[in-house]
């Protein structure tokens, strides 16, 4: 179980001042200065040795990507872009942030915009967010009239502005590309890639795009040193994360715990434990609701970080473990992930904005049983020509849940088709 | 110079070739349905998917850049399953209603589904309904086939520069819409039916009206405006059913202007399909040897300078070169084929040519639009103007009407004075001319259908001179023509020789016999003391004024040669026969020529053509531009103040097909007459 001298997100649960004093007394923006002092290479490298991989859900090395931005420009300014559009059902890691930490994300947006030579951040927040976007602009405003960004910001001789985009909620905003599209003002749809942001992003000119807690955890790392934040954790899957776990457990939590916990301690320690008792436990969707769910069998031992999570087949995306106890109707819930993803295909490329429909629309007859068994193996079939054949990962994402229920609820979908059928020739 | 290898084939390709042109230069066919050579890549179809070695997952060929060593396969089990899934996806919302469909026989969704398709559904639920949208007289939409590929809405933004059209809302309910269900407010709307890749936007004129497996095809020439685009006629017995656009890149690319696509039906109405002879003040049928006889009585004994012709703006060169030598015989030296009075001469070629060529404005860097509107007055050139613009660094002013051109320009002055100014150097825009390196003007005929035309012409000439526009490999000095009529014309010689009368001295009343070879953009009120005979193939300006009509063929019931804007010489070929009684005009005037007594020195067409060669070879050279000298022309002289006036009022009304067609009607009323301003309630 992680220290308290490790955590990194000492507002959670803002019971503390949010705003600049407040900050300042818990060590964010202390000596900043000194942390830009350290080079853009510093940083990076830095950044690398942490080992932080990108918290948005994808896992990339976070140090590798600020990489890949230009060292010299071409006349071109770049730009880092925040990712705050946070929509993936369970997931309320960057809210808590935003609204009770603010600091921490605009000193992260500092220290990793100088890192990839950018002038400035954009910060594009989910519509939804509306207390978290007035906080936000609140602590914008105090950091510039303390001199932290800005001109000269924090005294380190580098001008660095910060720009609060709010968005108008729609789940694909927040796929990297699509974001910048609705950034620009354009219909949020994905581009194609090549070519990457690195290279081509917002407005044609080089930029970033990172999650909110990746930025907000930069400084940190930096000031307590990357030796710090690699020591947590298991090799390849280091240091703290936010985990929000919600379902059936006794007490729904944010909570930040180092990588590599296991599900069942993560669950009995700061949720109070499944509803029920642990053996009341079926299934648990283990990071957010595109990745695919796991059965009680598997969340025995399971732990909690990237390469475990990926080895069961299923991903530790954005950490977000939403809990189901056996009162739980499996078929049905997926049936109304398959909505969601249903709903929110922005449309453009084939197999998701058709593909998609037609999964909900079969999955809704799982869930009353009016379908023939043989019409599972089509699901998955269909799912797997959804999959990997789009232009961003919308497609993967409606795809897995149903895979994952396939993969380990099979018997309870054939048994639901049996019995509607008995029950029909009665 | 990237090199990978496809299917085995190692192919090397140019840099910045995507994968999908590399597999085809290698011989690998790849299926597609939005991606287009000359739109923006959108990717979105997923038909085009490919396995690359090292990649994990199938590429979007169409949008992937070709790389060095790249190991690419379009033949695998993958691939095929991949394509086969795009496929299906395709089809499980689309209506399968193709026995009801006008696309059928055409379409790129049943021919890749014949070939790419799994064969059987496996779709058990609803399929999807989307509502028709209003595109306006000319497109139909069946949404609901609609496969969201985008190409319609990339050709409005990206070619056509409107922004009409665009997809609303998401997922499955993403529909392809004009936003405020208006019509489609371009020139080039037609465009995006060819490009439509199933049947969702359809010709409304055209529908239900045939299957393209009945229809015979004549490739030929358009002649509604001076751009000579080239089209394929298709048609069924003796009517024309629908134009389509021909590939060529120098002149129309694979595009073709709404006017001269959808004019076809008026090649059926207001026909004259027999002559006519006015007896008792009213124009009655009549045979061709009566119609003969009265034109021989009236000619008797008539002096050649009381005599006179004009050739109209959509006759062939055959028939002008016959009237040229009927009226040579005739010892007439009142002539002219300038019906709109613009004041340019024969002296020298380069002096009312598009020089440049149209395929010319992409490598040009400077332009300068002198009294024309370039949208309504060849909307192909526009259009080529409008791509030249989006790649960049392409300063463009005009001088003239201040009208919406697609894109962007500086807008000088409206008249003569500021031509002056730019002339003379005065004006910052001469710096620019100056600066570039293959600077470019185009001359309207807005400009030169004034009585100080030549004088602007001479100024424009002036400027063509003095700021670089002509140089050893660039000729940037540009004429734009209306009229596909007119620069045949010129170059056979159709203006008024010594001391003969302009089309304008003819039209006074003077003459004692006025011939009208299709000439109807004219002002007939003076006629009444003057015998006229028109030929032609409509009932308009013309025959209304006509003692004696001679029914001709229209410009796709005969094999004619017209030459284009940039001289051009191509050929029109016949696609159905002349209506009735008419004939090929040039054998009308043949046949006329005998019974005068002053028979034309030839006998078939070919005959005819070698004449036509030896007065100017360039016309024994077919879909060539022969480059024209560049030497003296146009005289100095004064200017008037007055602005430059666009010839063109009404762009679907320009000429007495056009105006014949109810399609055509149909345009002119939604897209012509309500441009005034308005609030949001009225009407």
């Amino acid at each position: 179980m992680l220290k308290d001298q490790d955590r990194i997100f000492t507002n959670l649960y803002g019971i503390h001042d949010w705003k600049l004093a407040g900050a300042k007394s818990r060590g964010v923006w202390d000596n900043t200065k000194a942390l830009i002092e350290m080079g853009q290479d510093g940083i990076i490298d830095a950044m690398k040795e942490s080992g932080l991989r990108g918290r948005g859900g994808a896992g990339f090395p976070t140090g590798l990507k600020w990489s890949f931005m230009p060292k010299e420009s071409d006349g071109r300014p770049s730009y880092l872009v925040v990712n705050a559009d946070e929509s993936e059902p369970g997931t309320c890691k960057d809210r808590e942030i935003m609204r009770f930490d603010p600091h921490r994300l605009l000193e992260g947006c500092l220290v990793a915009g100088f890192a990839m030579r950018a002038v400035a951040a954009y910060i594009y927040i989910r519509g939804e967010f509306v207390q978290e976007a007035i906080n936000l602009e609140i602590a914008i405003q105090e950091a510039y009239d303390d001199g932290l960004i800005g001109k000269n910001a924090s005294g380190s001789g580098y001008d660095f502005d910060i720009y609060l985009h709010r968005g108008a909620g729609a789940y694909i905003c927040g796929e990297e590309t699509a974001l910048i599209e609705s950034l620009e003002g354009n219909k949020g749809q994905p581009r194609l890639k090549p070519p990457f942001p690195a290279n081509v992003g917002v407005w044609g000119c080089p930029s970033t795009v990172n999650n909110v807690e990746s930025i907000a955890v930069a400084p940190e790392i930096l000031r307590r040193g990357e030796g710090w934040f690699s020591g947590l954790g298991r090799p390849n899957n280091t240091g703290t994360k936010l985990f929000c776990i919600s379902g059936h457990v006794n007490k729904p939590c944010n909570v930040e715990e180092e990588m590599g916990i296991p599900l069942k301690e993560l669950i009995e320690k700061h949720a109070g434990g499944v509803r029920g008792g642990w053996d009341n436990l079926l299934a648990i969707i283990p990071g957010g609701s595109s990745v695919p769910l796991l059965p009680k069998s598997i969340c025995d031992d399971i732990l909690m970080d990237f390469d475990s999570l990926r080895d069961a087949q299923s991903g530790l995306g954005t950490a977000a473990v939403i809990v189901m106890d056996k009162s739980t109707d499996v078929i049905r819930a997926i049936e109304r992930l398959s909505h969601f993803y249903k709903h929110e295909s922005c449309g453009q490329c084939t197999p998701c904005r058709e593909g998609t429909g037609w999964m909900w629309r079969v999955m809704q007859r799982l869930v009353s049983g009016d379908a023939e068994v043989e019409e599972i193996d089509m699901l998955i079939n269909v799912s797997k020509r959804i999959e990997g054949h789009t232009i961003c990962a919308l497609g993967d994402a409606a795809a897995w849940p149903i895979q994952g229920l396939v993969r380990h609820f099979r018997p309870v979908i054939e048994e639901r088709i049996k019995s509607r059928k008995a029950s029909k020739a009665a | 110079m990237p090199t990978l290898t496809v299917d085995g084939v190692e192919v090397t390709v140019d840099p910045g070739t995507t994968v999908l042109q590399a597999c085809e230069e290698a011989g690998a066919e790849i299926p597609r349905f939005c991606y287009h050579e000359r739109l923006s890549i959108a990717g979105n179809c997923r038909m085009c998917l490919v396995e690359m070695e090292k990649a994990p997952k199938l590429v979007a060929s169409c949008a992937m850049p070709a790389g060095d060593g790249m190991v690419i396969h379009t033949n695998t089990q993958k691939v095929k399953e991949g394509r086969e899934g795009a496929m299906e996806f395709l089809l499980i919302n689309h209506p399968l209603d193709c026995p009801i469909c006008d696309q059928g026989g055409e379409c790129d969704l049943q021919d890749q589904s014949m070939a790419y398709g799994s064969g059987s559904s496996r779709y058990d639920e609803l399929k999807r309904a989307v509502s028709e949208k209003n595109m306006g007289p000319l497109i139909k939409t069946t949404m609901t086939r609609c496969i969201h590929c985008t190409r319609c809405v990339r050709f409005a933004t990206e070619v056509a520069g409107v922004e009409d059209l665009g997809a609303i809302n998401r997922g499955e309910n993403m529909e392809i819409t004009t936003y405020l269900e208006q019509a489609l407010d371009s020139e080039l709307s037609g465009n995006i039916i060819d490009l439509c890749p199933v049947g969702a936007l359809t010709s409304k004129p055209y529908a239900f009206t045939a299957r393209p497996w009945e229809l015979s095809k004549t490739q030929s020439v358009d002649v509604l405006d001076a751009v000579g685009a080239n089209i394929r006629v298709d048609s069924r017995g003796k009517e024309v059913m629908r134009f389509l656009p021909r590939l060529n890149e120098d002149v129309n690319e694979e595009w073709l202007s709404d006017r001269s696509r959808f004019s076809y039906d008026g090649l059926k109405a207001q026909r004259l399909d027999t002559p006519y002879v006015r007896k008792d003040g009213k124009l009655q049928p009549a045979s061709w040897g009566e119609a003969f006889d009265v034109i021989a009585a009236k000619l008797d004994g008539v002096d050649g300078a009381n005599i006179g012709a004009i050739a109209g703006d959509l006759v062939c060169s055959e028939s002008m070169k016959a009237l040229k030598d009927l009226m040579d015989l005739l010892e007439s030296p009142n002539i002219d084929c300038r019906q709109d009075g613009a004041a340019l001469t024969t002296e020298n070629r380069a002096g009312y040519l598009f020089n440049s060529t149209i395929a010319g404005i992409e490598e040009a860097d400077a332009l300068l639009i002198v009294g024309s509107n370039p949208r309504h007055e060849a909307a192909l050139i526009n259009a080529r103007i409008r791509k030249r613009w989006k790649m960049g660094n392409f300063p463009i002013a005009l001088i003239g009407e201040q009208v919406d051109l697609t894109y962007a320009y500086d807008y000088l002055g409206a008249g003569p004075a500021t031509l002056k100014e730019v002339a003379e150097g005065k004006h910052s825009f001469a710096e620019t001319l100056k600066k570039a390196e293959r600077p470019m003007i185009i001359v309207g005929q807005g400009a030169l259908s004034r009585n100080d035309g030549a004088a602007v012409l001479a100024l424009t000439k002036k400027i063509a001179d003095e700021f670089g526009l002509v140089s050893d490999d660039w000729n940037g000095f540009n004429v734009l023509h209306t009229a596909a009529a007119r620069v045949g014309g010129l170059d056979l010689g159709l203006v008024p020789g010594e001391n003969g009368k302009s089309a304008k001295e003819m039209l006074d009343g003077s003459l004692d016999v006025l011939f009208l070879l299709g000439a109807d953009e004219i002002d007939v009120s003076n006629l009444e003391s003057s015998f006229v005979i028109y030929q032609g193939s409509h009932g308009d300006a013309g025959a209304s004024a006509a003692d004696v009509i001679l029914p001709g063929a229209a410009y796709t019931e005969k094999d004619a040669t017209w030459v284009n804007t940039e001289g051009r010489v191509q050929l029109g070929r016949r696609a159905i026969f002349p209506p009735g009684d008419a004939r090929e005009d040039w054998t009308i005037l043949r046949a006329l020529s005998e019974k005068l007594g002053k028979t034309l020195p030839y006998n078939t067409i070919k005959e005819l053509r070698e004449k036509m060669v030896e007065v100017a070879p360039h016309f024994a050279d077919i879909d060539q531009v022969t480059a024209a000298d560049w030497g003296s022309f146009a005289t100095e002289g004064a200017i008037d103040d007055a602005p430059f006036i666009n010839p063109i009022t009404d762009y679907y009304l320009t000429n007495p097909i056009s105006r014949s067609s109810r399609i055509m009607a149909e345009c002119s009323t939604t897209f012509s007459k309500v441009k005034g301003e308005g609030t949001g309630t009225n009407g």
